[in-house]
């Protein structure tokens, strides 16, 4: 195709994408190398309805708002933001590895500091939640293409049902089942016999709950396309398998599965994106005590309370990005063996 | 797969089926167990004493009278002005699907038509688009939207959720055109027709099935989009996901749990029917495409 | 199929004010001008400016977008000029954002011409100038179930000592597994919760006149070892209890005191909420004092309005006289339980009675200071661990100190 026909066809699509994702991702790496004025703070008396009258600090806006015209962007902080103790924590890190008593400690220690405490259980929900929801998926798509058609559509709506209910609703309504007096909850009690078992209270409950959530949450989505692809499998090649005496299941492992592979790239590809970026459960379970992820400091920054860290969010989106990359690397260096194949 | 699901021994089949059964027990059952609380007093749907309240309706008898009401769903649409936020929805997410869909499949066939390595490094390009926290890109967007005097209407929110659609759907429309031969467009084109009438009139028609599996992902980022719509959207304009959030209150303010339980109950009925519509599609549409990755 | 008593009464109080919006259009006596009010969206706001509302006329035109994100709206919708919003509804903490970027204007001279029926309490006053009005007050307060005292012979507790005597008799005597309940929910909760107990034991937040927090010493050492006891008391989910749930949790019977919001006060006593036999029981007190202190260990919260200051003059005076039409006087009479008013004449309802004793206690306000909101998200963040036995009281401090500072340095509040 030539060029001029090439960018006439994807004009919108990159139009679209520039001015509302690639220029705010510039802005927001640019805004991550700054941090904000020196405040002009006075004295002043303050007056509320409780209280009479106090001295109080304010910030003297007029002075600040100079300081800011001359210099929009802020002061010029380098990498600073990215290296302080709410992000990479460098200083911190330092002191705890040239002063350390022995392994154990160190892992606590790196622990207690909140970028990485997220990306611990970023990470632990990134390579749990994807292998093993697509695994589900792959089954549930073998099983379901093996009943009646009859009963397939609504076989495959009750599927996609986890992946189409609100979250923000769907969340709150599997942790209210999942609490003690709810009815998955209670049912455990019974069922182990501890009638004091409470998946919210502990961390590592807790983590093993968000865990089967996401499973839960994201294997419709590999049902989906996995599904699709079953109905594509040759035939000619399974029937010749069969011919050769192969079982059931080595059918599976040597025709089905590498007939998949590419379409498990993509959906491997999606998912680790996808759970990288896990916020919805941490809020829907109210687990913000034990387990917090990326997306959630974000968050946390942004509209955890009334003021808003952007250079702090940016930092830490601008991390996340990276984390993704560096996540996708080995699928994007096959892909680009493929292109360069084709 | 026919073939081998006759042969399927006995044993295999009670396994097979018996697994979908459980699946599809624990796929719907959560939203089972939603709908029939629905009609229940929060006291007993969200009881702290035992869920056999919400079996039973204890409270709901002692408020209501009877074992089901319908507060929640008289509180959402009526009190609440629900329906006004289903209106927005439908607008919001059909327009969405249609311009992502137009959108994408231009760039898509493009991206699948050109050998040129750009294309690679563009498909990379939007796949670290797509990692970008929505977040922190809506928070960008306030202050200049505010200056260009565009935040709050319904076109800024439909553009904006198709710029972060767009990715997604690049990569699935460019995976369904390299399955769709060359050929057919090329010796369309030799037959006289432009590039654009060769993509319009010979490939797109073959391309259904595809489009409307994309739409399908596209229709449900748009319509359980929470981080866009509450923060790009003024009241009047609201869709029903934020809609849903008022609903359950804010620090030291009670909500009405029970109003967003039937909202969303009430959200989900119509996607029943849009699925077992669209089934068909969905399965036959992945399949010519996405498989070729 | 019949109707429970709070659905009726809410279904009559909103078709009562959307009766009234319809046709009577109250004379507010304003000439011309654009009133856009941003405001949260729960019930007491809905019906202040569903009020303001009535002031809309052929000239007047009133907008009103109520909504969960005001707080993240706010900043940049009032920068522009004109301003997206011409009123601000705000509590007092987030109206330090827009003060810190100089965003409203002084209402001296509006408050003069307009404000006859303003309490001189209800104006917030900065440097001699008129910032805000505020027209409902908050706090939270205890909640007593006197039943459960009375049974285990208890007086009524006054400070957290107390309350923890009251609750070992309590489990003691088998009535109650968990008689207490705090809003320990990681994040903004627990921070209020850190913020109030320190407060009793008059404790101070920075250092005079800087953004150097002054939180690791001997007071913030104690707030967190009460914390930390009262914790034996409670289900072992407090860590996921916010303060919606403890009410929630109060009004089902299954806790005896909590030190609850005020504005949620209704859910604990309406008998169509309550669990048999706890709306009936239940006492509001003000909030407790705790290590020999004299005020009540919670904070004071206001909700008021403010004007931006990039919009005309014209749309300003529209704007002021809008809400003061919509907060006066009688709407608080007439709606005694909705929420603390602040208004003229408010003759507090059995709801109110909780704040007002905290109020009359001499509580502390919330502080309005700059960095406020930065040291309230690192202790949200960073006491988590300490609540959950992991980590010492010193610690938690100290990550406290550590997070605050690296996000004010940000902010540019700190070196």
């Amino acid at each position: 195709m030539p060029h001029r026909a090439f960018f006439a066809f994807i004009m919108p699509s990159l139009a679209a994408m520039l001015l509302f994702i690639a220029l705010p991702i510039v802005s927001v790496a640019v805004q991550s190398l700054y941090v904000q004025h020196e405040r002009v703070v006075t004295e002043v008396e303050t007056c509320t309805p409780f209280s009479g009258c106090t001295k109080e600090t304010r910030v003297d806006a007029e002075a600040t708002e100079k300081l800011r015209n001359d210099e929009p962007l802020g002061r010029f902080n380098g990498f600073g933001t990215y290296l302080d103790r709410n992000h990479l924590a460098v200083t911190e890190i330092g002191a705890i590895l040239s002063d350390n008593a022995g392994f154990k400690d160190t892992v606590a220690r790196v622990y207690n500091l909140p970028f990485y405490r997220a990306l611990a259980f970023t990470l632990t929900y990134t390579f749990v939640v994807t292998p093993f929801a697509m695994l589900l998926g792959f089954c549930i798509a073998l099983g379901v293409n093996a009943i009646p058609p009859f009963y397939k559509g609504p076989v495959i709506f009750f599927s996609l049902l986890p992946m189409i209910v609100t979250p923000l609703v769907g969340a709150l309504i599997v942790y209210w089942m999942a609490s003690s007096q709810g009815i998955l909850g209670a049912t455990l009690q019974v069922l182990l016999n501890d009638p004091t078992l409470s998946l919210k209270s502990s961390a590592v409950l807790t983590w093993i709950t968000l865990l089967v959530y996401g499973i839960w949450h994201n294997a419709p989505f590999s049902f989906v396309v996995f599904y699709a692809g079953l109905q594509t499998v040759p035939h000619d090649t399974l029937e010749s398998a069969m011919i050769d005496g192969a079982s059931r299941w080595e059918r599976i492992r040597f025709v089905v599965i590498p007939h998949l592979m590419p379409l498990a790239t993509f959906v491997g590809l999606v998912q680790l994106m996808d759970n990288f970026r896990v916020f919805e459960p941490i809020v829907g379970f109210s687990a913000e005590a034990n387990a917090t992820s990326l997306s959630w400091s974000i968050f946390n920054d942004l509209r955890g309370q009334v003021d808003q860290l952007f250079g702090s969010a940016a930092a830490t989106s601008m991390l996340t990005i990276v984390g993704v990359i560096i996540l996708l690397s080995p699928v994007l260096v096959r892909t680009w063996r493929d292109f360069n194949r084709r | 797969m026919m073939v081998t699901k006759r042969r399927q021994p006995l044993p295999l089949a009670v396994l097979s089926t018996g697994f979908v059964l459980l699946w599809v027990f624990m796929a719907a059952f959560p939203f089972i167990w939603t709908v029939w609380g629905s009609f229940k007093v929060e006291q007993d749907f969200f009881s702290r004493d035992s869920w056999w309240f919400a079996i039973e309706g204890t409270r709901t008898i002692a408020r209501t009278g009877s074992a089901f009401t319908g507060d929640g769903y008289y509180g959402a649409w009526v009190l609440r002005d629900f329906f006004s936020s289903v209106i927005n929805t439908v607008i919001v997410t059909v327009s969405v699907v249609v311009v992502s869909l137009t959108f994408g499949t231009l760039g898509g066939y493009a991206l699948a038509r050109s050998g040129y390595r750009y294309t690679f490094w563009l498909l990379m390009l939007a796949l670290v688009f797509r990692a970008m926290p929505h977040i922190t890109l809506v928070s960008g967007y306030l202050l200049p939207f505010f200056e260009m005097n565009i935040w709050g209407y319904m076109p800024t929110a439909i553009i904006v959720l198709v710029a972060i659609n767009q990715p997604f759907t690049l990569w699935m429309l460019h995976s369904f055109f390299l399955s769709i031969p060359k050929d057919l467009d090329e010796s369309a084109m030799v037959d006289g027709c432009s590039r654009f009438q060769a993509f319009r009139l010979v490939v797109i028609p073959v391309m259904w099935p595809g489009v409307i599996t994309t739409g399908l992902f596209s229709f449900l980022l748009a319509y359980n989009d929470f981080a866009v719509t509450a923060m790009l959207l003024s009241q009047p304009n609201q869709t029903m996901v934020p809609k849903i959030a008022s609903f359950l209150g804010t620090v030291q303010q009670e909500g009405n749990v029970m109003f967003a339980v039937a909202a969303v109950v009430s959200a989900t009925a119509p996607l029943f029917v849009l699925v077992l519509f669209f089934q068909r599609q969905i399965v036959s549409g992945l399949t010519a495409g996405a498989v070729k990755g | 199929m019949r109707k429970s008593t709070f659905f009726a009464s809410t279904a009559a109080l909103v078709l009562a004010s959307l009766a009234a919006a319809l046709p009577a259009r109250a004379d507010c006596g304003i000439e011309k001008g654009s009133v856009r009010i941003l405001a949260n969206d729960f019930d007491g706001l809905r019906l202040v400016l569903s009020e303001a509302e009535k002031c809309a006329s052929g000239t007047v035109k009133v907008i009103t977008n109520q909504t969960t994100e005001h707080k993240n709206l706010q900043v940049p919708a009032l920068k522009i000029s004109p301003a997206e919003y011409t009123v601000a509804v705000i509590a007092n903490n987030s109206i330090v954002p827009l003060l810190n970027e100089g965003l409203l204007r002084p209402l001296d001279d509006l408050v003069a011409k307009y404000g006859q029926d303003l309490l001189p309490t209800q104006l917030i006053k900065l440097d001699g100038k008129v910032m805000a009005v505020a027209f409902m007050g908050n706090s939270q307060h205890l909640f007593l179930r006197k039943d459960i005292l009375e049974k285990a012979g208890l007086a009524q507790p006054k400070s957290y000592e107390d309350i923890l005597a009251a609750a070992k008799a309590i489990r003691e005597k088998g009535l109650m597994d968990y008689p207490l309940s705090a809003s320990d929910k990681a994040g903004w909760d627990l921070a209020a919760e850190f913020v109030n107990m320190y407060l009793g034991y008059g404790g101070e937040l920075f250092e005079a006149g800087s953004a150097v927090p002054a939180i690791r010493n001997e007071k913030g050492l104690a707030a967190l070892a009460t914390m930390k006891a009262m914790t034996e008391y409670m289900n072992p989910d407090y860590m996921t209890y916010n303060a919606d749930e403890i009410i929630k949790v109060y009004a089902a019977g299954k806790t005896a005191i909590i030190n609850g919001w005020g504005s949620l006060a209704n859910g604990a006593i309406d008998p169509a909420k309550a669990a048999d036999g706890v709306g009936d029981n239940t006492v509001l007190v003000g909030a407790p004092t705790v290590g020999g202190g004299s005020v009540p260990a919670a904070a004071l919260w206001w909700d008021g309005f403010s004007i931006a200051r990039n919009i005309s003059d014209e749309d300003a005076e529209a704007s002021f006289r809008a809400m003061v039409y919509g907060i006066r006087p009688e709407v608080g009479q007439n709606n005694p339980d909705l929420a603390t008013w602040l208004t003229k004449d408010y003759k507090p309802g059995r709801v109110a009675v909780g704040v007002l004793e905290t109020a009359n206690g001499g509580a502390k306000p919330y502080p309005m200071l700059p960095y406020m909101g930065l040291l309230h998200t690192a202790l949200g963040a960073e006491l988590a661990e300490f609540m959950q036995g992991r980590e010492s009281a010193e610690e938690a401090l100290k990550d406290v100190e550590a997070a605050y500072t690296a996000a004010a340095r940000e902010g540019g509040f700190l070196k």
